[in-house]
């Protein structure tokens, strides 16, 4: 097993047991999405044009839930000193764990969209556009939180600094998510150009996060 | 192999903790670093190992591995335990193996004898949380016997040990010392080594205090210029 293998399997069990949070996203978004019908009331045509940007944007507060968690559980027990020291490129081990969290606070999310879209009466065209642009732009948003998530490492209390610093950067990709999605379901802009622009997002935060969040991560050891 | 020093400097929030440091440490030799609290005896193997800047100074490994920084072949046993609780002691040694790159034939098999090396073998399906302080620190040491790395930087490795535990901890780094290895080890007292050099650290003391500001003065006003 090499050492990025090994990261990433430790990651994702971490995550599956006790105190690990992996249900904790999902339960939140659960929640938010629920209460918004209560919230607006029984107008189903108006819930139907919102759905998409609410899913959306509790998907967003949801996977930026957990993030906090993603360097700071290293830095508290000395394993971030270990992995500093190892063989195994930084970037490639953040990279990693950034996959590992995805894997566990963003995918939940993209499976449970179809389920919790009926409270916002999606119908199965929009539903589909709407798991389609989730499993594409959530990684984006993983990606570009864990830059956050590794300057706000030492941080004792971090989680609110990490929402404000990571928030504004999301921008571009709740745009052009939601676009994606309403394009789907109210017409009458094409689905293509807003989820190519989407995918776009996505391939560079995959790039440009774990550079960032390595480089904040080595600047911050010292 | 030998591992040289050079007039090492440390600064950390403007201050220096240690300043002007020399050694050399060789195959098969211990060097206990000595001194008050505060002296920079733990800066110093963080610094060693890159995890603190070196403000100024030279380090050097004669006799390593060219392909591989200091860091990468060295062993840190710091303060933290670096375990997870979640994780079964198995798991938490299994990972450290893998990931600090013990390319072992058969993984399980090292694993199994590491733990009961330290003593852990009965425990090691428990999860890391219900360890107490020094079954954790064995813990931690297993990962020193699990991969073989040439330099072991220890930060008062016999905390929280017993007295059975100590004797097995000073085998083992007498093992290390006669395969070759060499030892760096942060100590309040002695640690079981029969024969080994001392470094001795002195804080740097408030009678530097006057030069000290002046550093700052300096610093500042570079700073501020460009």
């Amino acid at each position: 097993m090499t050492a990025l293998a090994a990261i990433l399997l430790r990651d994702i069990r971490i995550a599956m047991r006790v105190g690990g949070g992996a249900l904790m996203g999902v339960l939140f978004f659960l929640v938010v999405v629920t209460m918004t019908p209560f919230a607006i009331g029984p107008d189903l045509a108006l819930l139907k044009r919102i759905g998409p940007a609410i899913l959306w944007l509790a998907a967003l507060l949801a996977s930026l839930l957990a993030l906090d968690r993603l360097f700071t559980g290293d830095h508290d027990d000395g394993s971030l000193d270990l992995i500093l020291m190892g063989r195994a490129p930084l970037e490639l081990v953040v990279g990693m764990k950034g996959l590992a969290h995805w894997l566990t606070t963003g995918l939940p999310l993209v499976l449970a969209a179809p389920l919790i879209g009926l409270f916002l009466n999606l119908d199965a065209p929009a539903e589909g556009a709407l798991v389609l642009t989730l499993l594409v732009g959530t990684p984006a948003l993983t990606f570009i939180g864990m830059i956050g998530a590794a300057i706000a490492v030492t941080l004792r209390r971090g989680g609110l600094l990490l929402a404000v610093i990571v928030l504004p950067l999301t921008v571009p990709v709740l745009i052009f998510g939601v676009g994606a999605a309403n394009a789907a379901v109210v017409g009458p802009v094409p689905f293509g150009t807003p989820f190519t622009v989407l995918c776009a997002l996505t391939l560079a935060s995959l790039v440009i996060g774990p550079f960032a969040a390595a480089a904040a991560l080595r600047q911050e050891m010292e | 192999m030998r591992l040289n020093a050079v007039d090492l400097h440390c600064r950390r929030g403007g201050r220096d903790v240690f300043a002007g440091v020399n050694f050399t440490v060789a195959s098969g030799e211990a060097l206990t670093v000595v001194g008050r609290n505060g002296a920079g005896k733990s800066s110093l193997l963080r610094t060693i190992v890159g995890l603190l800047r070196l403000a100024r100074g030279r380090l050097t490994l004669d006799g390593g591995d060219r392909e591989l920084s200091i860091a990468e072949q060295a062993h840190y046993l710091g303060h933290q335990d670096a375990l997870k609780p979640s994780l079964s002691t198995a798991e938490n040694l299994t990972f450290w193996a893998a990931f600090l790159g013990g390319k072992a034939a058969d993984q399980s098999t090292v694993i199994a004898q590491a733990l009961d090396t330290v003593g852990l073998a009965p425990l090691a399906s428990l999860p890391a949380g219900y360890l107490s302080a020094g079954q954790r620190r064995r813990l931690s040491i297993a990962r020193l016997v699990a991969v073989k790395r040439p330099i072991w930087l220890l930060d008062e490795p016999t905390s929280a040990l017993d007295v059975t535990a100590q004797a097995r901890l000073s085998g083992l780094m007498q093992d290390h010392l006669s395969g070759g290895g060499l030892i760096l080890a942060a100590t309040h007292g002695p640690i079981g080594l029969s024969r080994s050099n001392e470094l001795r650290l002195d804080p740097v003391t408030p009678s530097f205090s006057d030069s000290f500001f002046e550093d700052e003065a300096v610093d500042a006003t570079e700073q501020d210029g460009p």
